[in-house]
């Protein structure tokens, strides 16, 4: 049954999908701040991932009543990895927030925040260092 | 209802409250605490007294936990009184209490040296900021080896992780280049990160638990699926990039190379080593390894990569001309060791991976501080500026060579006993081709490490206007650990008694949820 086999899993294609199209962009942008967009949707899928997991078939949301009167016949979803998500979106967050600094002292100093540009003015410092103290890798500075 | 019955358990524990029953967690809460006092206080005076204090009592607390746990027993700390595997749990045997040492002592050790060298490369304004991040950084490498909770470990290891990079970058003050080797690295670490915590995820929908004792004993009574294996996939492949190993090590070279010096003498003592660990906990208390698919992965993918890693990574390092840059391609080569360890898969392989994480640890701290020490004194630490600096500065230059000689294994050193269990390790297994290729990637690091005593001692020394003399604050942190070499080179009581408990207890796979937990259910 292929339709089961796409539409039963379908949360795990949509995981995959957002998960490699995330990763696509931290790897294929030169642009430091469309890497961090990249890394920011790999992570969103992740956080989909695990709430989707949550999910219990026919279960409601997991809110007890007020007034604490639990009826056993009710079914809630698990709010466990919602719970971790939550965690997991405060990292992604802070991650997201470091990067952005990050990318604003790069600009400050380097003056771009493409990716060429900024090897070859790597490369360029690395290749003025190398002329001053010599360079026994026999002028390999890929590794600056 | 279970929560209510709950909450009186909890009132019982803090009717009782006794310091001792919560050493586990007082060895993480310290330096958390201490992290934003410091910056709350905001005196640039009481930075360091206070980092170092905090540093220095959560090392006093692994050395009791150690103590507590090297005859094998297991401490099992209930945070908050919720009763593991719904409650957080840390779970404290001899492998994390080792490590927990390590980690602490290093800080510990460092920390002294930190101050005056970090007042020489980084800018006043930054020194509150710099010591509170070396705290949280601490406190999550901490808390990800004391932890018995698998999302847990996420957590603190991106605790450890941002501030890791915030200290990586601080070397901007002397290099840009070091804001690109934090960026990368903040890339890098957080795709292993999410690596991770998609295994987890893998591994929580498989079995339903988080706790690390209890999806060991889920696993082990469902056996595997595909799901686990994914899981072990994932994580493997996420440690395997905080760890540096082999083709997942890219990172590491240039963040070595453009930290503070202070910083990369802590990181690559104990980020590294700690990363090591997860995999081992994972491989061999989470995972059984009687899983075929663990022992593939374990033998026929680590095993490749370790080799290649002891031998190009020590290759190139053989090139450099530059301390700092050959000191972290000797570090993957390092790394490349401990894999080989797990790679092995008996005991007697783990307890080298662990011995090797501990001796290599203070080993990698004594050289990093001495490239430090050069890198004030010369301005860099390339070799043509460091050149006849054995005359110059003799006490340096001579724990730069007893803590290379531990690198590279000569008998009565630190580096030594690790190897010399490694090849039994390899022997063990009746792959003495592996002993043999231990032995050789060593005289590679013959060659490196004679390279560099060969810059301090053999050239003429390049004199310099009002040259820096480094402070006792620096040189005695810097002996303390060249004197660590020889001193577990020669008695290795601690070291080896440790990690042999260790590598029994993570081979006995799970303990169970019942034998640790008293007032579970």
């Amino acid at each position: 049954m292929t339709s089961d086999f796409f539409f039963g899993h379908l949360n795990y294609w949509l995981f995959i999908i957002l998960m490699m199209t995330g990763l696509y962009i931290v790897v294929a942008k030169g642009n430091l701040v469309k890497k961090i967009v990249g890394l920011n949707i790999f992570q969103t899928s992740v956080f989909m991932f695990y709430i989707s997991i949550g999910n219990v078939t026919g279960g409601t949301a997991p809110i007890f009543p007020l007034d604490m009167k639990i009826d056993p016949d009710v079914l809630y979803s698990n709010p466990l990895p919602h719970v971790l998500i939550l965690t997991a979106i405060v990292v992604g967050v802070a991650t997201t927030a470091l990067g952005l600094a990050l990318i604003v002292r790069i600009r400050e100093e380097f003056g771009t925040i493409e990716e060429d540009a900024l090897l070859e003015l790597e490369h360029e410092i690395s290749r003025k260092v190398n002329d001053q103290h010599g360079d026994a890798m026999g002028g390999r500075h890929s590794g600056d | 209802m279970r929560w209510a019955g709950d909450t009186v358990a909890t009132e019982a524990v803090h009717t009782t409250f006794q310091m001792a029953d919560h050493l586990p967690v007082l060895s993480v809460l310290v330096p958390f605490i201490a992290a934003p006092l410091i910056v709350l206080l905001g005196g640039r005076a009481l930075a360091w007294p206070l980092a170092f204090l905090a540093s220095a009592a959560s090392c006093l607390i692994s050395f009791a936990l150690l103590m507590q746990v090297i005859d094998g027993s297991v401490i099992s700390y209930h945070l908050g009184g919720w009763a593991p595997p719904l409650g957080i749990e840390y779970r404290i045997d001899a492998a994390n209490a080792f490590v927990l040492l390590l980690v602490s002592g290093i800080s510990t050790v460092v920390l002294p040296y930190a101050k005056a060298s970090v007042a020489q490369e980084i800018p006043a304004k930054h020194h509150t900021l710099f010591y509170s991040c070396y705290l949280l950084c601490l406190t999550g490498l901490l808390g990800v080896v004391a932890t018995g909770d698998a999302f847990n470990v996420f957590v603190f290891l991106e605790i450890s992780s941002l501030s890791t990079y915030v200290l990586i970058a601080l070397g901007a003050h002397k290099d840009k280049r070091a804001l690109t080797a934090a960026y990368d690295y903040l890339i890098m670490g957080t795709i292993g990160a999410t690596f991770f915590v998609i295994g987890i995820g893998f591994l929580y929908m498989a079995t339903g638990t988080l706790n690390m004792a209890d999806l060991a004993e889920r696993i082990a009574d469902k056996g595997a699926n595909r799901t686990v294996k994914a899981a072990f996939a994932f994580i493997i492949v996420g440690m395997g990039l905080k760890v540096a190993m082999y083709p997942l090590h890219l990172w590491l070279p240039r963040a070595y190379v453009f930290a503070p010096s202070a910083v990369t003498a802590f990181l690559a003592a104990t980020a590294t080593k700690v990363a090591v660990y997860v995999m081992l906990r994972f491989a061999f208390s989470v995972f059984q390894p009687a899983f075929v698919f663990e022992v593939n992965t374990l033998e026929f993918i680590l095993i490749p990569f370790a080799l290649l890693a002891m031998f190009a990574a020590s290759f190139i390092a053989a090139f450099q001309s530059n301390l700092k840059r050959l000191l972290a391609y000797s570090s993957l080569a390092q790394i490349g060791y401990m894999m080989l360890g797990i790679g092995l898969l008996n005991e007697t392989g783990v307890t080298a991976t662990l011995v090797h994480l501990f001796n290599h640890g203070i080993t990698k701290a004594a050289l990093f501080m001495a490239a430090g020490i050069f890198i004030l004194r010369c301005g860099s630490s390339f070799f043509d500026d460091i050149r006849g600096l054995g005359k110059v500065m003799p006490w340096t230059s001579a724990a730069v060579v007893i803590a290379g000689l531990s690198l590279i294994g000569v008998p009565g050193t630190a580096g030594f006993v690790s190897k010399w269990v490694l090849v039994q390790g390899a022997l063990e297994r009746g792959w003495w081709w592996i002993a043999v290729l231990i032995v050789a990637s060593s005289l590679l690091a013959v060659i490196y490490v004679w390279r560099v005593v060969e810059v301090l001692y053999l050239a003429e020394h390049k004199a310099r206007a009002n040259p820096f003399n480094p402070p006792l604050m620096m040189t005695v942190p810097l002996w303390i650990m060249a004197l660590a070499c020889i001193f577990f080179g020669l008695n290795t009581d601690l070291t080896m008694g440790a990690a042999s408990v260790a590598a029994e207890g993570l081979f006995a796979g799970s303990t169970g949820l019942e034998t640790g937990a008293g007032d579970g259910h």
